[in-house]
């Protein structure tokens, strides 16, 4: 017997009344869907991702996909996904790759929190007439200030400060490398973040010459493979952050396949053309938390002091104590990234399985530095899964400072969460580097998409803000009770210190 | 052009001034600099530049020294730390001792000469990259996991005054590019996964032979009886060993 064919993901259909036979289907597919034979366009449905670029190209409506047309037995334990992997697996024996964040329907906790509003007895603000501050500085505060009055009545402020990263909305788009996007791709954001005034992350891929223009808004990642990393990379940064792990598959390193390491991805990575691109699932000069802090002084060291420098780690199960070593490491912001992270690639197994929400992450991190007394010495960015400023608004009551997005900033630029980011044929020319897709995309169309958003998304924060009655970013951060939680149980209410609806 | 010479005494001095004093150095031109009284001082020369700046450390640096560097040279007159070398650029370091793990750790250009023995995972990560080709020289032996990973650029470890290069396990485990040249032969059962030993050719050896008398000449030693040993050269089996590891969901 033989496993045969499985059925179809997707089924594509175009209507003959509809479609004139343009062709853009066929031209802008990039996975083989479309051919036309005689005056006739045929499809080969197999080949559909429902990445939408067709359907959103043609000028008359005339296609539509349908997902998964034939239908297995329906089983509750045994869903069509577990099948399909297990046949993948039959044939192969290999781990499966799968791309984008995790795919399981595991429930959101942001989902069941609900945020506050002002009725009646303290008065909400509109943010038309008032202020609103929603400007955020990443680092280190000091615990105390010491001043220095002299004679002629000038206070001189004694304290050395750190160096902060001044950011105008608490938002800033992740780590996402150059191998993993396309330079256009990069470059719309690039151009996105520095008119908004706030930050993008390089990811370990090295920073393209062509972004030189925009480094004072970026962050440099280091990560275990040091890919671009010189000294001439960590003095471009605006700051440097560390990646010990990334959400979607923590505990793994990565690999960039050599198809995908193009002159010009070789160049900014410092690899050979053509050559993997291989990080070891540890950095080999960390392996306890006294090391990390020695890479973190390291990096603080070459470049004297200037720079803050984040780190960055997976959510999971004993990020607090993890969180409360890397505050006690001279950096300055720590990262956490959430089981739903997004990524280019990530074994299927791990994307799906390991890790936690970024939420209980989160909340557990800022109760732990707080009762250690050093909250003050790390900022705390949220990233993996925040898709709406809803979930802005809610992780920095739960106590972040900022946020990272990166699949909604893909999104921003066309990106429809098909998932087959691995596989490098992106048709919207995000994750791929064949020129003749990464040339659809426009960067300075779509920087604007992705400045909207975060424009858009800053607008709607500065409103929940005023609706509770908050005029200020820093009154909102770790506010737990400005939340409350909906059908969440009591353990998850523990962790999280918020109280449930009704409460 | 005149040589500047300046004497630093790193006494009860942390790194951050250390490190100051060093860059100030560099700024004013001068081209020889003498850090005396090293005890542990960790970052000596991170991310300092300088392609005719020559530093001599007496004493014991700390971990992670010439980290980043890109162009200087480095003479220590004693021991160093764990990760001399580390992600280094371009440059020199001269070891007149032993060093400690993860020497040359992501090294991409340069050279790190250890005259005595290293510790673990020795130029784990090294890479290469267009003019830039890493070299790592030991002259007595390596412990575990030498060549971890190495993705480009060489590794030679001579094992002088009778000590056995590399006896212990994981030699090249992972490695997917660059070449570790031993003087002898290693035990088989040493080798990591994904590496291979085979004697070297004639080809290789003269390619070898200029680094072992660069390295010879910097600690005095006598090359004539290293260019007439047997070396072998472990390399990768495959140059993509994680090619066939994966399937598409």
């Amino acid at each position: 017997m033989t496993i045969g064919s499985i059925p179809l993901r997707f089924k594509v259909e175009i209507d003959p009344d509809q479609c004139m036979l343009c062709g853009r289907c066929i031209e802008n597919c990039s996975y083989g869907v479309f051919r036309k034979e005689g005056d006739a366009i045929f499809v080969n449905s197999r080949n559909c991702v429902a990445c939408h670029r067709c359907s959103a190209f043609c000028p008359r409506d005339a296609i539509s996909i349908y997902e998964k047309p034939t239908d297995y037995r329906s089983h509750p334990v045994w869903t069509r996904e577990i099948r399909e992997a297990v046949f993948n697996q039959a044939k192969t024996g290999k781990i499966i790759l799968a791309g984008m964040g995790n795919a399981l329907p595991y429930p959101i906790i942001f989902d069941r929190l609900v945020l506050d509003a002002c009725q009646v007895t303290n008065p909400s603000i509109d943010p038309l007439r008032e202020p609103m501050e929603l400007r955020t500085y990443l680092g280190k505060k000091p615990s105390s200030l010491s001043l220095k009055e002299s004679a002629d009545g000038t206070v001189e402020l004694i304290t050395k400060l750190s160096p902060n990263l001044q950011i105008e909305t608490p938002i800033m788009v992740g780590h996402m490398s150059y191998g993993a996007i396309s330079l256009n791709a990069q470059t719309a954001i690039a151009k996105a973040v520095s008119r908004i005034g706030t930050f993008m992350g390089t990811g370990e891929g090295g920073l393209h010459e062509s972004l030189y223009p925009y480094q004072s808004n970026m962050i440099v990642q280091v990560a275990s493979g040091r890919f671009g990393v010189d000294i001439n990379y960590l003095e471009r940064g605006a700051a440097i952050e560390i990646k010990i792990g990334q959400g979607a598959k923590p505990g793994i390193g990565g690999h960039l396949p050599g198809e995908k390491v193009c002159a010009d991805v070789s160049c900014t990575r410092m690899i050979p053309e053509g050559s993997d691109a291989i990080s070891p699932a540890p950095h080999h000069d960390i392996y306890s938390i006294e090391d990390l802090k020695q890479l973190v002084r390291s990096l603080k060291e070459a470049t004297e002091w200037k720079k803050p420098v984040f780190v960055k780690i997976a959510a999971v199960h004993n990020t607090a104590a993890i969180a409360a070593g890397i505050a006690r490491s001279s950096a300055d912001a720590v990262v956490i990234d959430g089981f739903r992270g997004g990524t280019g690639a990530a074994p299927r197994v791990f994307r799906d399985h390991v890790g936690i929400p970024v939420e209980a992450a989160v909340a557990s991190v800022d109760a732990k530095l707080r009762q250690q007394g050093i909250r003050n010495q790390v900022s705390i960015i949220a990233s993996g899964g925040i898709r709406e400023s809803a979930d802005v608004a809610k992780i920095i009551c739960l106590g972040a400072d900022a946020v990272y997005i990166g699949t909604s900033a893909l999104v921003a630029m066309g990106c429809r969460v098909c998932g087959t980011c691995y596989r490098g044929q992106c048709a919207w020319g995000i994750a791929t580097q064949k020129p003749e897709l990464t040339k659809r995309l426009d960067p300075d169309v779509e920087s604007v998409h992705v400045e909207n958003l975060i424009h858009g998304w800053t607008l709607e924060l500065a409103e929940l803000m005023g609706a509770a009655g908050i005029n200020s970013i820093e009154s909102l951060r770790g506010n737990r009770d400005r939340l409350r939680g909906y059908m969440l149980d009591e353990g998850l209410l523990n962790v999280l210190d918020v109280k449930t609806v009704g409460a | 052009m005149s040589m500047k010479t300046v004497r630093i005494d790193a006494k009860d001095l942390h790194y951050t001034p250390l490190n100051m004093k060093i860059r100030a150095a560099v700024a004013d031109g001068v081209k020889e600099i003498v850090i005396d009284h090293v005890l542990g001082q960790r970052f000596i020369a991170d991310g300092l530049r300088g392609d005719d700046v020559t530093i001599t450390v007496n004493g014991v640096p700390g971990g992670d020294l010439a980290m980043f560097m890109s162009g200087p040279t480095i003479i220590v007159h004693g021991n160093a730390d764990h990760a001399p070398g580390n992600t280094m650029d371009k440059g020199k370091v001269i070891i007149h001792g032993s060093a400690g793990d993860a020497v040359a750790h992501s090294m991409r250009g340069g050279k790190v000469y250890v005259r005595d023995n290293i510790g673990y995972r020795g130029g784990i990560h090294m890479k290469r990259y267009r003019e830039k080709h890493p070299i790592l020289v030991v002259g007595g032996s390596a412990r575990a996991f030498l060549g971890e990973s190495m993705a480009g650029g060489m590794i030679i470890v001579l094992g002088l005054k009778g000590v056995h290069p590399v006896s212990e396990q994981g030699v090249g485990s992972g490695i997917h590019g660059g070449e570790i040249f031993v003087r002898g032969t290693i035990d088989d059962l040493c080798l990591g996964g994904g590496a291979r030993q085979a004697p070297v050719t004639e080809e290789q050896k003269s390619v070898i032979r200029p680094i072992i008398e660069d390295f010879a000449k910097s600690f005095g030693i006598d090359a004539a009886p290293l260019l007439a040993s047997d070396y072998t050269r472990i390399a990768a089996t495959s140059a993509r060993p994680f090619a066939n590891k994966y399937t598409w969901e």
